[in-house]
Parts: C-alpha cells; structure tokens; sequence
C-alpha cells in the first residue's frame, strides 16, 4: 500500500501528500487539482479505481478552511480502496467529479444539502436529503440538533404551516466526558485561573 | 402533411405508492407511455441520523442503524460494529463472529424474501409475497429470540454481540432449514418459468458492467450485471473467510437476472448458516470481548461486585472514549456495499458518522434504467433496485 501511495504521489503529481493508516491508504489534494487526480486514479494501470463509492462532507468550524470533502474510491480490479480528501472554505466552489464518475452527482448533491459545500460545473446542483424549501445546512456543527422551524398542520388556513422551534424543555446535551482520564484538552469551570498569572 | 408539436406529460408517481417501496416521489416526464426523463425526490424519510448519532455515545449508535434499511437490521449493526473495532483496535472472540455472521445471513435471506416477493407483487404477482412474509416471521423469531425484538434488533454491539444464543435455537434453525429448502423450491416454481414474471423482467432496465461501475453499484445490482464482486469474498470480515460458498453471478443485467441473482444468494445464505452452525457447536467461549472498558459486566456479576457496578455505570453514562483516527468500513450487506465512515476526535461520541446506504447509488441509476422504457416497467426497475427509503433518506 506505501507502494501505491508513492506511485500515486509521484505518477500523478496532483497530490499534496498521502498517508496510511489503519491500513488505509489516504491521499490530500488541492481543488483545482481535484479532477486529474481522479482521472489518474480510475485511469492508471496500477490504480483503475473504477467505482467512485462514496462522496461525504466534514466540517470541522475551527480551521480556516472548514469543510473535508472525503472521497471513497474501489478498485475491483485491484481489491484495493482509497481516501482522497479536499480541504475547502465555505465560498470557494470545488469541482464536480460528476463528469469523471457519474455516482458522484447525487452525493455531491447531498454534500451540498448537509453542508453548503458549492460544486462547481456540477450538472443539477439541488437540495436532496431536506425538506422542500429548508433553510441552512443541517450537519455543520453550528446547526443546533433541534433545528430552527417546526411543522404542524394549521386547520385555519388549512396547510402546512412552519413556526420557529418550541421546547417545552430545553435541549439537555448530557456531557459524561470523565475530565480526570487525560488524553482530551478540555478546560473545567474555574481551571482558566490556574494558568492566570498571579 | 403538418408538422404536429407534442409535448411531454409531466407525471407524479407516489410519495404514496403501493410500487413505490416506501415514500418515494418521482416526477416522470412521459412521452405518451414513454419515460423520457424520471427524477426522483428523495428525503421524505430523512429523520437525521448522521446528526443524532453525533450527539450520542458509541453504543448509543448502533440501535440507529436498524433503523437505516429496517428489513436488514443486522447486516448495518455490523458494519458500525466493524467499524468501531477498528479504531478501538480491537477483534471480537470466535463465537461472537460466528454469531455474528449466522445472524448476518438470515438478515440476507429476510432482505431477500421481502424484495424478491415484493418484486414479484409489482409485477402483479400476489401468492409469493404471501408464502414469503410467512418464512420472514420464521426467521424474525431467531431475531426476537437473541435480542428480544423482532425487527430493531440492537444485538451486534462493537467487541462482539450482546448475548450467547438461547439453548435449542441451534436445533430450531436447523429444523427451520430443512423446511426452507422446499420451500425456495416452491417459489422458484411460481416465477422463474411464469409468462407473465418473465414478460414485466426480462430485457427490462438492462444495466452494462460499464454502467454499473460507473454508477456505484454494488451487492445482487453489480453482480446481476456480470462482475462477480462480493466483498465478502473479496474483502473477508470476521469468519467470512471461512465459509464455503459460491457468488452467483448474472449474464444479461435486467431485472430478470437481479431477481435470480437474489434467489441463489437465498441458497448460498443456507449454506453458510448450515456451516457456521455446525461450527458453534464447537466452538465455545465468550460472545463479546472480555475488556470491561468496552463490554459491560454481566448482571450477576454487578450483584456481588463493587467493580464491575462501576464498570457498567460508567459504560452507560460515559461510553468508551475511542482513538482520534478514520476509518471507512465497508460490509456486504443484502442491499450492496453498506460502509460506515467513522471520524473520531478521540471523545466518547464519533466526531462524524457518515452512511453509504447502498440503494442510494442504486436508485440515482433509476433515471438511466429506466429512460425509453413504458411507465409499467419502472414499477419493474424499482422493484428489483431493492430500495428502502430508511437507508437512502437517513
């Protein structure tokens, strides 16, 4: 596998770097360089990834460039799989692979849903997974789990009617996180003035 | 003679459709009976389960994943599991992988009967499904009989499964296979050679191999089109490797040949479940791992022990906190390649949790299937996508 990630390094040159681990072969690259690597990948002999499996967003709202655009792709010829990851803003638009792999339309598509990821050529960039006229992207992290509207079916107007969000309770997010084990940086109420100068 | 402009229909299908397998709208653009264009609108099921599961401890997760594809719980419980232990690093111990894989198959079989009957109902066949669903509650009793429940099973847990398997069930499968093979016998009789079948399936969404890799397929879809790939040949988890069974394989890529592709994975299901019976009549020992930071204590011993009542409050408060890392795994479930991409920060709740739901690939195909084709054969061409909107939706 550091066989192919090399070769894969070096052969396409579309690469910012690759790493195995788990016994996972991951490869970084850029957006604009995005389309000729995944030509390389299905096309080379050595690759012949011919099966785009799967498109997926992760959003990670502390880094500049916030969102992972995580590509899975099979080799059935090769029995061999791999990762290939965009690191990308919320404005820059990334390519569509939907010309490469046609797979890729319907996951970008959700990508976009979930997360506001912009796909650029992309042939019907719509709203998939939500509903009809939704606002917002549900999977960043900012997007509280509870959401903002609520449905209920008005008898006045006789439709379906969105209100802003009513809890009878507030959202209770219970944190068992042992802060004692070590191992997750976290600061506890009141730990901050331990670092203060005094 | 004058120039006649015709114009397309353009036609609502569903969300509400006995043939639409579930909520399933479809706009169809018709050409006189003609599909010119069909655009699905998925999402009426979309219940968040990639952003509940991120709200929830790691065991917390898994009682979500029947409830992606409900008429194959176990096969995604799997997959989670799967992709749990491998960041944990962690195997689970011989006869919980047995278990885990004899539970696996009767999942199989249960997708399979429910889509081959239903299919076979589509197309205007109503016997099978009646003989099928009577064989399902067979099989959904070994179900309820592990884990209390017959459909949301919550059984594979990450290191093993939750418990051993009651006494006599070994016994009661086997009896139960003796009957099932005249059975299999008896529906094959009722389709394969019936006119009417062989008319609404064959030559119907013909899928090339170059199309099914070019669209994702995987599972009975990819392998009806010509390509034997099964990852559990190819890509073996737990005992799979151990098992003796063949891939069937289809020639002409039509619905007919997804039906009998599914048909014969029935028969190889039975064998693997004979084997691995056979086998757990042998093997014995713990069913789930014997670490207490992952698997709780069993109650008995939580009576009498101060530890192990720790232990099991601080599992199911806390959870286990698993490594920061990445994995993608993948499982054959009945439906295709069922993968969990799992991100953890290292915390007791996954970072990130994405579902590859195998009929999701499949169904953005639909449009491509079923282009030129009369509107009666889509109803045909989603019958035999073995769709099931809780895992294309989440």
């Amino acid at each position: 596998m550091d066989d192919l990630g090399a070769h894969i390094a070096q052969k396409s040159g579309a690469t910012t770097g690759w790493s195995v681990r788990l016994g996972e072969l991951m490869l970084d690259t850029t957006p604009d360089k995005l389309i000729a690597l995944l030509t390389f990948l299905k096309n080379d002999p050595r690759c012949l990834f011919a099966q785009l499996v799967d498109v997926c967003g992760v959003d990670w709202p502390e880094r500049e460039k916030r969102f992972d655009v995580v590509y899975n792709l099979l080799s059935l010829r090769n029995n061999q799989r791999v990762r290939v990851k965009v690191e990308i803003d919320e404005a820059t638009p990334v390519p569509s692979a939907a010309a490469v792999y046609s797979s890729a339309t319907w996951f970008e598509r959700e990508a976009y849903d979930l997360y506001g990821v912009w796909f650029a050529d992309h042939p019907d960039l719509r709203r998939i997974l939500t509903d009809y006229g939704f606002e917002g992207h549900p999977l960043r992290k900012d997007f509280p789990l509870t959401g903002f509207v609520e449905m209920r079916w008005d008898d006045v107007q006789k439709r379906v009617i969105y209100e802003p969000v009513k809890l009878t309770q507030e959202f209770r997010r219970f944190d068992f996180l042992s802060p004692w084990e070590g191992g997750i940086e976290r600061i506890l109420p009141g730990d901050e003035k331990a670092t203060e100068t005094n | 003679m004058s120039d006649v402009e015709i114009k397309t229909l353009t036609m609502n299908f569903g969300p509400q459709h006995p043939a639409a397998h579930g909520v399933l709208r479809l706009v169809v653009e018709m050409d006189g009976e003609i599909v010119e264009r069909c655009d699905p609108h998925i999402g009426l099921l979309h219940r968040g389960t990639e952003k509940l599961i991120e709200y929830k401890t790691y065991l917390q997760a898994v009682p979500y994943f029947d409830r992606l594809d409900y008429v194959s719980p176990m096969c995604q419980e799997h997959a989670f599991a799967l992709a749990v232990e491998k960041l944990l690093g962690i195997t689970a111990p011989e006869r919980g992988q047995y278990i885990r894989v004899l539970f696996s198959e009767i999942t199989r079989i249960l997708n399979h009967l429910l889509n081959v009957t239903t299919f076979a109902m589509d197309t205007g066949a109503l016997t099978p499904p009646l003989w099928g669903f009577e064989q399902r509650e067979l099989l959904m009793e070994y179900y309820e009989g592990v884990s209390g429940s017959r459909m949301h099973a919550n059984y594979f847990r990450p290191g093993g499964v939750h418990q051993d398997l009651p006494d006599g069930m070994l016994d009661s499968m086997e009896a139960w296979i003796k009957q099932f093979y005249p059975f299999l016998k008896d529906l094959e009789d009722l389709l394969n050679d019936n006119r009417i079948f062989r008319q609404r399936t064959v030559d119907i969404g013909v899928v090339s191999k170059k199309q099914a890799l070019d669209w994702g397929f995987s599972g009975p879809m990819i392998r009806a089109s010509g390509i034997p790939w099964d990852l559990r040949k190819s890509q073996p988890y737990d005992v799979y490797e151990r098992m003796d069974f063949d891939i069937p394989v289809g020639k002409t890529g039509d619905c007919f040949a997804r039906y009998l592709v599914r048909i014969e994975e029935m028969y190889q299901s039975v064998r693997i479940m004979e084997q691995c019976i056979k086998a757990l009549r042998t093997v014995r020992g713990p069913v789930r791992i014997d670490d207490r930071k992952i698997a709780p204590p069993r109650r008995a011993e939580m009576k009498g022990s101060m530890e192990a009542l720790i232990h099991h409050f601080k599992l199911y408060t806390e959870g286990y906190k698993v490594p920061a890392g990445e994995t993608y795994t993948v499982v054959e479930a009945p439906k295709g390649e069922f993968g969990v991409y799992l991100v953890s920060d290292g915390t007791n709740k996954p970072y990130r949790c994405k579902i590859r739901a195998p009929g999701f690939p499949h169904l953005q195909a639909l449009d491509m299937m079923t282009r030129g084709h009369q509107l009666a054969d889509m109803s045909a061409n989603i019958g035999s996508l073995d769709i099931v909107f809780g895992e294309i939706d989440r």
